[in-house]
């Protein structure tokens, strides 16, 4: 198994140097940069002279292949250089994020998850009923709900309850508690952004256990658990679910794109500062240094979630074999 | 509900001879949802080709005298803030969502396709090199690899459109390339080479006609993505820009500043894309259900 991991560790290198080219390339295509953008943004007249020393000064005005270096370079010297816009170390402006980000991914996994097994299994077992439409019905509308417009909604749902049962209009706080300190005060501000995205997240899910369970109902050793006696909470749970969780593991590995990119528009709507709106903003200023590590580490997460999977599934199903 | 006896009794023969209204309404029974996705998206396209005759009001010129009225009367879904009559704007967005979500999703997977099918094709180290194109951009989710596109060529309608394209091209061309290495396998791809056919005639003429299942389950998918695609760029402010009515650029800005004053400006274009999507979704669904028999009754 560890050849095998590392095997595929080996194969992610040649993965993540594309990557790093095609985002370094398509960022130095943009026709402006983080100095016309800052500067016109003064309002005051800039002459061609400072435009030129803010280039010099970032590295802009290096050749390509040295930015390219320096870029790729910082992965095994640690040091990520600074955002072009704010002038602080890239790896400070990521960590003071994380947390927040990776709160709030857990969290929507768990909705995610928490929305999917029960609804998947109840539309299997209830297979062609009016139950198993409205599931269906409910979890393709997951993949329909646009996050952010769910997160509008929920927001205003929110105004509308506390303004008629206390009075008073409230929206979640905007500012980032640890958990460790004060739980409520986190969960009121966290819960809404993970429904919105665990929503979207557990609508594939659903569809998945639903399909799976299906698959495994009609199998032999289900009908001997039936011949046997056996009641039907028992055969479902112990016999069926067990062995129709593997492919739902792997949807929800896959579908961890989903939930990076509904994080990026769940922070925007709810104002959260996390890597999300960051990755925006660095969009919106061009502040190609920034942006450019974001969507490396998007992709590092990305295929090291794949590779956990793969593995975990392997783990989970014997009859697999790593190859 | 048809039960399996009813699959086995009909015979293909007597299917055929049932009048057309007939077959369909028997098709609409098998497949509700299908049909009430299909119900949506002629209901969109009709939106969108009348749009013009619908509506007395213009989608893009603003009235100060009618600013964020509720809806209702003479505006049924209100206006926003710059008086704008909100069901114009939902109607026209119609147009913006459908032309952005066809065409893009039509362009990436024909370049899928026709990608996936000669990798397919070829093999050997073209294969391999393509595969390894492939796996680099799926590497990227897809409203990060958009963004960062739309970053480079800037926003606007034109640039939407290639933003969607990008990330959908290695997609279909993956699925369509797993159908394709079966097709390759078949004894007639042999039998047209042998025939002296060029590497181009074969790939489109012979092998991409077979699989034309999986492009068009990934097509119908892809347009219901484009539009939240597009409506997520839009809502970013890294899309369609104004003046032009789209969805996601309704709820942006004054929709979340207005939301308790005006939620009116939020609901409606939320609406009509999650209702575009859904119906794309569950029309996409019952394709696959009609043309993969492997998963048919699931």
């Amino acid at each position: 198994m560890y050849q095998y991991v590392l095997k595929r560790l080996l194969l992610m290198i040649p993965t993540l140097i594309g990557a790093a080219l095609l985002v370094f390339f398509l960022l130095r295509m943009l026709p402006g940069d983080v100095c016309e953008v800052r500067l016109a943004g003064t309002g005051l007249y800039v002459s061609q002279d400072e435009i030129d020393l803010c280039r010099a000064d970032l590295g802009l005005d290096d050749p390509l292949h040295e930015q390219f270096f320096e870029f790729v370079g910082g992965y095994f010297t640690g040091d990520l250089g600074k955002s072009m816009w704010t002038g602080q170390s890239v790896v400070h402006e990521i960590q003071v994020r994380f947390k927040l980000s990776l709160q709030l991914a857990i969290m929507s996994t768990l909705v995610a998850v928490m929305l999917a097994l029960p609804l998947g299994i109840i539309s299997a077992v209830k297979q062609d009923t009016w139950i198993d439409y409205g599931v269906r019905a409910f979890s393709i509308a997951g993949i329909a709900v646009p996050s952010f417009w769910l997160g509008i909604m929920i927001i205003l749902g929110l105004l509308i309850i506390t303004q008629a049962w206390f009075g008073a209009g409230w929206m979640p706080p905007i500012n980032y508690v640890s958990p460790f300190e004060d739980p409520i005060g986190n969960l009121a501000q966290l819960i809404w952004p993970a429904v919105a995205t665990g929503y979207r997240y557990s609508a594939v899910a659903t569809r998945m256990t639903r399909s799976a369970m299906l698959e495994v109902l009609r199998e032999d050793y289900v009908r001997t658990a039936r011949a046997k006696g056996l009641i039907e909470s028992v055969v479902i749970n112990r016999h069926a679910l067990k062995n129709a969780l593997l492919p739902v593991v792997t949807i929800i590995a896959i579908e961890f794109a989903f939930l990076m990119g509904g994080l990026v528009v769940t922070e925007q709507v709810f104002n959260l500062n996390g890597i999300g709106k960051l990755f925006v903003d660095s969009v919106g200023n061009q502040d190609f240094a920034l942006t450019q590590h974001l969507v490396m580490l998007v992709v590092v997460v990305f295929l090291l979630t794949n590779l956990v999977v793969d593995v975990f599934y392997a783990w989970l199903d014997p009859r697999i074999r790593y190859s | 509900m048809a039960t399996p006896q009813a699959f086995i009794e009909t015979t293909d023969l007597d299917e055929l001879k049932k009048p057309f209204a007939r077959r369909l309404w028997d098709l609409a029974r098998r497949q509700p949802l299908g049909t009430a996705g299909a119900f949506v998206v002629v209901l969109m396209a009709t939106a969108a080709a009348t749009a013009g005759i619908l509506t007395p009001f213009d989608p893009e010129r603003a009235s100060l005298q009618h600013m964020l009225t509720p809806p209702g009367g003479q505006f049924l879904m209100g206006t926003d803030e710059f008086g704008r009559d909100i069901l114009t704007r939902v109607l026209y967005g119609a147009r913006t969502a459908l032309f952005i979500g066809l065409v893009s999703a039509f362009v990436g997977a024909t370049a899928g396709l026709i990608i996936g099918v000669a990798s397919a094709y070829f093999g050997g180290l073209f294969d391999l090199i393509v595969q390894r194109i492939v796996d680099i951009f799926l590497a990227f989710p897809l409203i990060i690899m958009a963004l960062a596109v739309v970053a480079t060529l800037g926003p606007g309608v034109q640039n939407v459109i290639i933003a969607i394209i990008v990330p959908f091209i290695p997609q279909c061309a993956r699925v369509v390339r797993s159908s394709a290495l079966s097709i390759r396998e078949i004894p007639y791809v042999d039998a047209a080479r042998a025939l002296g056919y060029s590497h181009a005639r074969i790939i489109l003429r012979h092998m991409a006609p077979n699989v034309m299942a999986p492009f068009l389950i990934m097509l119908t998918y892809f347009v219901g993505q484009a539009i939240l695609l597009e409506a997520v760029l839009s809502y970013l402010g890294m899309g369609v820009q104004d003046p032009t009515p789209a969805w996601g650029l309704m709820l942006k800005g004054a929709a979340v500043e207005f939301i308790e004053s005006a939620p009116w400006l939020s609901i409606f274009p939320g609406l009509a894309i999650t209702l575009a999507v859904f119906g794309f979704n569950l029309f996409g669904d019952a394709l696959r259900d009609l043309l993969d028999p492997k998963l048919r009754s699931r």
